[in-house]
């Protein structure tokens, strides 16, 4: 005699195409998810780096000893707490960040080109910014501080906006995914309603018909659940993969200047295998409560003789 | 232990198909329901089974009024009754011994508890060796008989079978008949709806005669 089979019946049609419908959508909500999570980390990144920068101009005057003004101007913005590092930068470098405008093989030191000193900060704790002006007006007339405060709010808002429009969509990826595992349990549902009525009459109570129904569709919507997170985590991973096997290739730079660097990162793991677990137990969800439906319905041609379909 | 007051029952607007109903199922009783087709059997089997509220009158079933009974005690009730559908409702998906082990699985016993009564009447009723065959590829009295094994196997207090030997041959009918007696001597009370005269000519029992909706006791 073979083992006892389960009262409901494991492979079938319906239950199949739940498998793969549920696998899609959670592979769906999963890219989706890693990209908002991408997008935020490239957000932040940008920030930060901007944000880390300030930079000292010292415009060329009649008499002025550029190297010296230089050297002073970054001996006063060291004294001030909260800044890491200041450096000038060198002729070589100015000459570089200038030769889209002027060409090639100019001589810096003909020109009355200003010159830059980079500060670097702790962003978490800067230097007052106020006061550093003030100094430095004070010590060299020909300085300007300027301290991006208006690339980086622009900045800013550039990138909430873009997380916010990220969440928007991964919001609705999310409610199209939990919708349509809702439609496809159902419609897997609908195919077993003579075992949940042969149940019911032979003595089950409700609970058990559907603990019954909800631990064999718990089931389908882990298993396609974990196969769609799984193949977009592999996605992530092999597009990673694949920009770091490539790095300094000419397409592979255009990649990460488009995107950033591909890695989702460990919130990104977690955010999918979130998503499994959601597309998992809304699965359980809709069937119990299908289920607990379908015999309310049954109770009810009971209590109401007019609403009975004759026979 | 049953007992109907003045019921009756009407589908939507249409004309009551039970009229003025008023009898019992005494304890041990043994009862066949007969009438033309159409004369409402079915419909009465399904009051009898708590699947159907009456349009009006009083239906008392093991000394509780099944108006009062909330949905959630309804299991329990069914619990005591064994029905045979004149559709069997086999799951097709299950074997015959799992099909007629069902109502004891959904009470939570363990299998090892049950496996030989249900082997044993499964060979009583002649399914001997169609133990694990799946219902699809049974015979339509195989089926039939599969229905009436799952409906006794619990040995309900009241069992309720709808045409049980529809699909029989006569001598197969008389063993199911004999089975019927037998779980009704153990204490059953028993109704069987059927329209097939020869199987009611076999024994003195009670008859209830539904004509136009109206019940008629004989005995």
């Amino acid at each position: 005699m073979r083992p006892t089979g389960p009262i409901v019946p494991v492979s079938g049609v319906s239950g199949n195409a739940l498998v793969v419908v549920v696998a899609i959508m959670a592979f769906l909500a999963c890219l989706t998810l890693g990209a908002v999570t991408m997008i935020r980390q490239s957000a932040t990144s940008w920030q930060s780096e901007i944000a880390r920068e300030v930079t000292i101009q010292i415009k060329p005057e009649e008499g002025l000893d550029m190297d010296k003004a230089l050297a002073r101007a970054r001996s006063v913005v060291t004294t001030f707490a909260g800044v890491t590092g200041a450096s000038v930068m060198g002729k070589g470098a100015t000459a570089r960040l200038l030769q889209p405008w002027l060409g090639s093989g100019i001589d810096i030191d003909e020109l009355p080109v200003p010159r830059l000193v980079v500060v670097t900060i702790d962003e978490r704790d800067p230097p007052d910014f106020q006061a550093m002006r003030a100094e430095l007006n004070a010590q060299v007339p020909q300085a300007r501080l300027d301290d991006h405060r208006a690339w980086v709010d622009r900045l800013t808002a550039m990138a909430n906006t873009t997380v916010l429009i990220g969440l928007g969509v991964l919001g609705l990826v999310m409610t199209a995914t939990v919708l349509t595992v809702i439609f496809a349990t159902r419609s897997a549902l609908s195919g077993n309603r003579h075992i949940v009525e042969v149940l019911h009459f032979v003595g089950a109570e409700t609970r058990f018909v559907a603990s019954q129904f909800q631990r064999h569709f718990f089931r389908i919507g882990l298993k396609g659940g974990l196969a769609g997170g799984v193949l977009a985590a592999g996605a992530f991973f092999a597009a990673g993969a694949w920009q770091n096997a490539t790095m300094g290739a000419a397409g592979s730079a255009q990649t990460t200047a488009l995107f950033g660097r591909i890695a989702i990162g460990p919130w990104g793991y977690l955010g999918i295998a979130l998503v499994v677990a959601v597309v998992a137990a809304v699965t359980a969800l809709t069937t119990r409560l299908t289920v607990m439906r379908t015999i309310r319905h049954i109770d009810r041609a009971r209590a109401d003789g007019n609403r009975a379909e004759p026979s | 232990m049953i007992h109907f007051e003045n019921v009756g029952l009407r589908y939507g607007m249409g004309p009551e198909i039970l009229r003025d109903l008023t009898f019992d199922v005494p304890d041990r009783s043994f009862q066949f329901l007969t009438g033309a087709s159409g004369a409402g059997k079915t419909t009465l089997l399904k009051l009898l089974f708590m699947s159907l509220r009456p349009t009006r009158g009083l239906i008392t079933m093991f000394d509780r009024d099944i108006a009062m009974v909330p949905s959630g005690d309804l299991p329990m009730l069914r619990r005591r009754i064994g029905i045979v559908f004149q559709d069997f409702r086999l799951l097709d998906h299950l074997t015959t011994f799992e099909n007629v082990a069902l109502p004891l699985r959904v009470r939570g016993r363990p299998e090892s508890s049950y496996r030989r009564d249900v082997v044993e009447l499964l060979e009583w009723v002649g399914l001997g060796d169609r133990v694990n065959a799946l219902p699809p590829v049974l015979s339509g009295g195989e089926k039939q008989r599969a229905a009436i094994a799952r409906a006794l196997i619990d040995r309900p207090e009241l069992l309720l079978a709808d045409e049980p030997t529809g699909n029989v041959d006569p001598p197969m009918a008389k063993r199911l008949l004999s089975l019927f007696l037998e779980l009704n001597r153990l204490g059953t009370a028993v109704v069987i709806a059927t329209h097939d005269l020869s199987l009611m000519d076999q024994l003195e029992a009670r008859r209830m005669i539904l004509t136009h909706g109206r019940l008629e006791i004989h005995g």
